[in-house]
């Protein structure tokens, strides 16, 4: 089998303008990183980052910034465009409310990954924490996708209402791929899970366990091989387990819970 | 002098009839439990006889009645109001006692209409209770004051000893006490019906328990009330809780009277006693004259059971309710329903329902207060009842410290209930508060049972969509939390009563 | 009659624990460098650390830290403590002269500049032992009438709040940013082998000093970010066993109950946590029969005392720490330890401050206790 060609030939690292962040307050750390955008720069190297907020925030060029250390809250959001690279683990609200581009975090990742995410690609290479793709959605020609290489914890999906959510399970070991309440409020979009399925008690009310059609298996396929690609992860290995697929029972989950007023 | 059956008392109503609408059916006619429509060259609706129930309404398919107040100036008195006038018509023909039905529907402050909720805002985020867990379930029945543990053979923590008995309430909401005798079969078992559905309970009332609801065992409560109806053994077995009727919010202090012509034969059956005599509630339990003598009543009823069924304790809302809810607990009580002066009633003396007693509202506020002062409130499980009319009702009286509520005039809405208020006449057109065979059919039970199914359903989901907008996702947590609760035009001693800050404190 | 006049607040919040399980005594330094790094969850309307085994000397103690507004309040207390105590030692606790410039502020700003309030209330320890007669028959036990005693001053004594009063710990808390307050009291001074330190940002009330975390009673503190949302309830819970709640904010509770449960009632620490942040009725139905017993039980009776709300808090004590998140998981707890260091942490970068590489990083469950203890056999 041959390799898969990367989407955009990697970069230089002597190519990549480098940031030494530390003790940086986040303000000025972004500030840095804006002009160097602006000034043309294709790819920054942060070093030594640790908790400084909102890293990349709506940014909206194609950059490759890569991240070295644990970057604060809220890095990528509102972002369109840009590719991220965290080396390490990420805090909470990854990729919040973010439109399109990329983020790939080597290690775990805390709650509500790809809050009200509108496009582009989340992939997480460890776990994730709670509320994973609560309220993403498609719109148009963008379709979100966040793939968890790890588990996840409860309220996985809540309220989607559109997009890919595909959990692994790679780190599980022994343990359940997916937490609590899986997909309660989804009324869109799509969920994939490996290895077992979700037990009843573990799946919120909206969703429902569908059969995968060939198209599915291409999807995944497609999806998964630049997954493995970005995280240099077996292709193989991912594929060896069976998926199982969740999509919502209607759109309109609600809409016999109301009565008119007399 | 008489001119007419009723005296010097004029009509009241009259259903009118669109004759181009209407296409002579007689449905109308054959609907009203009072006689108030007659045929005679069309549908004539008699003035005088109609109590504004709307069966013949809601049974007409043209939309070809209306009913109104028939037209009549008084010279305008707002001290001798003309309700006044017309009951000193009636007591004077009669010499009797003026009876009336449902609760009291004077004008006194609603104090529900006077509170208003928190809401969470950044802080705290509300949370949404559709798609995360909201927690509704309430045990009532007496509770430790804590848990003892021991760790078992693999050193697992494990529960020492035993907790005393407690119902599960799916949602914390009961059927109140209602008897048959008061209210159709039909009703009851509409009412067991929505219990069992609901996983909730309904209250026999102090009338007896028919065979018919044999089946709804774990969803009921039985009463013993000062007359003893029906109470015998088998009657204990069939109940998953027993309740002592002390009082009811609508006469506190008196007793009842069932009349020998509602004692049919399935009601004697019921109450066991003999077709057609009266049937007669004391005013007191005549073994109950002290609050000694209450213990002795529930630890008699928890020896006969075998302490397996919490033993509740149903007292009227009057001053004293604080120390009366405090011996009571002490008494051995595991339930208090406290019941305020709204509460209904299918009889009662009309100027001892509209006098007597306090408002629900203080009278809990005031209760879970005591009980907390003397920290024996985990010893008791609080109802509230008397005049819950929402699921707004239910959630301020919750956040005052009751456990759950209790509805009774509510459900019968539920169940077509227009509130004519004729309960005591007995000729309830929609076959409620009726026994008379060819009313009662029109109540179809599977049917009722589906109405309050619903009516609990959605009363729920209104309490889980506040829950959420307070923040909390099980009612625990809100019960009792007077600080989400606030007053508007209150003065500072009702706010002082209730425990509540004014609005904008 | 019930008091039902009370106020209290809420706010969002930066928290870090550091303890050895071995042990081993580290200075102020750490826990301070890790507490700045969460500065963005402050608003320099408050700080506070909690420190154990800082009191060697008085190990046999109750040492009680008082923050006193008034000359009247000092008076009053003192008259207290000695008529109910036997005052071993007291003294003003040593801080930093606030009016002196301090090279670690690059500004060359002084505290006066940096702290909100030039002149903090007068702040003073004093290690007490309980006077009472050597067979009381009153039933309490020392730790009791050490709670009344921190109850009666809180209530009573006009402008004088207990701050802390285990033995051989201590907590120090004021109003600004928990790095400069740190350097305020001086905590590189100190060694302990547990530290929590709190950031905090109220958000409907001014900041005082005695509003600041850690909340404490006897060896128990806590610090807290998110808000009781059942704090009506459970104050009023806490009520009928006697816990005033003076002090108008929600994390007094937390540390109330845990003083009731764990002390009071007697209960296992695990066993108190899954009364205040207690499993789903969902989850209890699906339990094998003891352990739904157990928990159906514990629901039934301390549902008065369940936290709900967002939260996460650390809890310490003299033998352990406990970090803890609310049922559905509304704020941000981080675990990790290395060798016999353990952490805890609103956000990993605190950790990762002072251990940059962990053994093992977590996000722990909803609801479910991370607990550290101090190792058997170590004193």
């Amino acid at each position: 089998m041959t390799k898969p060609m990367p989407e955009v030939a990697p970069e230089k690292t002597e190519d990549r303008l480098i940031i030494d962040a530390s003790q940086k307050y986040y303000k000025v750390l972004n500030q840095e990183i804006r002009l160097a955008v602006s000034n043309g720069a294709h790819a920054i190297e942060l070093r030594n980052v640790n908790g400084q907020r909102y890293l990349a925030d709506g940014i909206n060029k194609r950059v490759k910034i890569h991240i070295h250390g644990t970057p604060g809250n809220n890095v990528g959001a509102f972002m369109d465009g840009p590719e991220l690279y965290v080396h390490g683990n990420s805090q909470e609200q990854v990729g919040n409310t973010m439109n399109s581009g990329k983020i790939v975090v080597f290690g775990n990742a805390s709650d509500v990954v790809g809050y009200g995410m509108r496009g582009g690609k989340i992939f997480i290479k460890g776990d994730a924490g709670y509320r994973v793709g609560i309220h993403m959605k498609q719109y148009k020609s963008s379709v979100p996708v966040v793939i968890v290489g790890g588990t996840t914890g409860d309220f996985l999906g809540e309220y989607m209402a559109g997009g890919i959510l595909i959990v692994l399970g790679l780190t599980a070991d022994g343990d359940e791929f997916v937490g609590d309440y899986v997909g309660t409020g989804m009324h869109g979009g799509v969920i994939y899970v490996r290895g077992e399925p979700v037990p009843a008690h573990r799946l919120g009310k909206e969703p429902a366990r569908v059969e995968l059609t060939e198209k599915d298996n291409a999807l995944l396929a497609k999806l998964l091989k630049e997954y493995s690609t970005e995280l240099s992860l077996d292709f193989d290995k991912i594929m060896s387990k069976p998926f199982f697929k969740y999509t919502p029972q209607s759109h309109r989950p609600y809409g016999n819970m109301y009565a008119n007023q007399p | 002098m008489n001119q007419n059956k009723h005296g010097l008392i004029p009509p009241k109503f009259r259903p009118v009839i669109n004759r181009e609408l209407c296409r002579r059916c007689k449905r109308c006619i054959l609907s009203c439990g009072f006689e108030a429509l007659t045929f005679e060259n069309g549908v004539i609706g008699i003035a005088g006889e109609c109590v504004a129930c709307h069966r013949c309404i809601t049974m007409c398919p043209e939309g070809a009645i209306t009913i109104q107040k028939q037209p009549l100036d008084y010279r305008d008195n707002e001290y001798w109001t003309v309700e006044i006038r017309e009951e000193l018509y009636r007591q004077s023909e009669s010499g009797g006692v003026i009876l009336a039905s449902m609760g009291n529907d004077k004008s006194f402050k609603s104090y529900f209409d006077h509170m208003v909720l928190d809401a969470c805002q950044v802080t705290n985020p509300s949370i949404d209770p559709l798609r995360e867990p909201m927690e509704l379930r309430t045990y009532l029945g007496r509770k430790p004051e804590k848990v003892t543990v021991e760790k078992d053979k693999q050193g697992k923590f494990q529960l020492k000893g035993k907790m005393p008995a407690n119902l599960l309430l799916e949602t914390p909401i009961i059927f109140g006490g209602m008897s048959y005798g008061s209210v159709s079969l039909n009703t009851h078992k509409a009412l067991a019906m929505a219990a069992k559905n609901c996983g909730i309970l309904m209250n026999t009332g102090e009338g007896g328990l028919h065979k018919d609801l044999y089946p709804y065992t774990d969803h009921i409560i039985v009463q013993c009330a000062s007359g003893r109806f029906g109470v015998s053994e088998e009657y204990l077995k069939r109940a998953a809780m027993i309740e002592i009727k002390i009082g009811q919010g609508a006469k506190p202090g008196i007793g009842g009277h069932l009349p020998g012509e509602k004692v049919t034969a399935p009601i004697s059956e019921t109450r066991m006693i003999p077709i057609g005599t009266d049937a007669l509630s004391p005013a007191p339990h005549h073994d109950i004259y002290s609050i000694e003598d209450l213990r002795q009543l529930i630890y008699s009823l928890k020896e006969a059971t075998e302490y397996k069924k919490p033993v509740c304790v149903k007292i009227s809302a009057v001053h004293n309710v604080a120390a009366i809810a405090s011996g009571v607990a002490r008494a051995g009580a595991d339930v208090i329903c406290v019941d305020g002066f709204r509460g209904g009633t299918g009889a009662t003396p009309k100027m001892v329902r509209d006098h007597v007693g306090i408002p629900i509202e203080l009278a809990i506020a005031a209760v879970d207060d005591r009980l907390r002062e003397e920290n024996i409130r985990h010893q008791v499980s609080l109802i509230a009842s008397g005049g819950i009319r929402t699921s707004a009702d239910m959630i301020k009286a919750i956040g005052l410290g009751a456990d759950a509520v209790a509805i009774c005039t509510a459900a019968l809405v539920a169940l077509g209930c227009h509130i004519c208020q004729q309960c005591h006449t007995g000729n309830c057109s929609w076959g409620i508060a009726t026994q008379r065979p060819e009313l009662e059919r029109r109540l179809d039970p599977e049917w009722g049972g589906q109405q309050l199914t619903r009516l609990i359903q959605a009363w729920s989901y209104e309490l889980k969509e506040v829950l959420g907008l307070l923040g909390v996702n099980a009612v625990e947590s809100f019960r009792g939390s007077r600080e989400r609760l606030r007053g508007i035009g209150l003065s500072e001693l009702e706010l002082d009563i209730l425990g509540i800050k004014h609005a904008g404190r | 009659m019930v008091n039902h006049n009370y106020q209290h607040e809420s706010s969002g919040c930066g928290l870090v624990g550091i303890i050895s399980t071995t042990g081993k005594k580290m200075s102020g330094e750490q826990v301070l460098r890790a507490v700045a790094v969460l500065h963005e969850r402050g608003n320099g309307l408050g700080g506070g650390f909690a420190a154990y085994g800082i009191y060697p000397k008085y190990r046999d103690f109750f040492a009680f830290h008082l923050l006193m507004d008034t000359a009247e309040s000092k008076t009053a207390v003192e008259a207290y403590l000695q008529e109910h105590f036997i005052v071993e030692h007291g003294e003003a606790i040593p801080t930093r002269n606030p009016s002196e410039r301090y090279p670690q502020y690059s500004s060359g700003r002084n505290l006066e500049e940096i702290l909100p309030e030039i002149t903090p209330p007068a702040i003073w320890r004093y290690f007490c032992k309980p006077k009472r007669p050597e067979y009381s028959t009153d039933g309490l036990t020392d730790e009791d009438y050490v709670v009344q005693g921190v109850m009666h001053i809180n209530e009573n004594i006009d402008g004088a709040f207990v701050i802390s009063s285990g033995r051989n710990m201590g907590v120090f808390k004021g109003v600004g940013y928990p790095e400069d307050l740190g350097h305020f009291f001086k905590l590189e001074e100190y060694e302990a082998y547990t530290w929590t330190g709190h950031a905090r940002f109220p958000t409907n009330s001014q900041g005082w000093w005695g509003g600041a975390h850690p909340f404490t009673l006897l060896d128990w503190a806590v610090i807290h970010n998110g808000e009781i949302s059942s704090y009506g309830i459970n104050k009023r819970y806490l009520e009928m066993y006697g816990y005033k709640c003076t002090l108008m904010t929600d994390t007094e509770v937390v540390t109330y109950m845990l003083d009731l449960l764990i002390r009071k009632h007697g209960l296992p620490t695990e066993v108190a946590l899954r009364a205040v942040a207690a499993p789903f009725w969902k989850d209890v139905d699906r339990m094998s029969e003891e352990e739904r017993k157990l928990n159906e039980a514990l629901r039934m009776v301390y549902g008065s005392a369940l936290l709900n709300g967002p939260f996460a808090i650390i809890f310490t004590h003299s033998r352990g720490m406990v970090g803890l998140n609310d049922r559905i998981k509304l704020r941000p707890l981080v675990a990790a330890c290395k060798g016999d260091m353990v952490y805890m942490s609103s956000e990993e970068c605190g950790i990762r401050e002072i251990c940059p590489n962990p053994k093992r990083v977590w996000n722990p469950r909803a609801g479910h206790p991370v607990i550290a203890r101090l190792e058997d056999g170590v004193k």
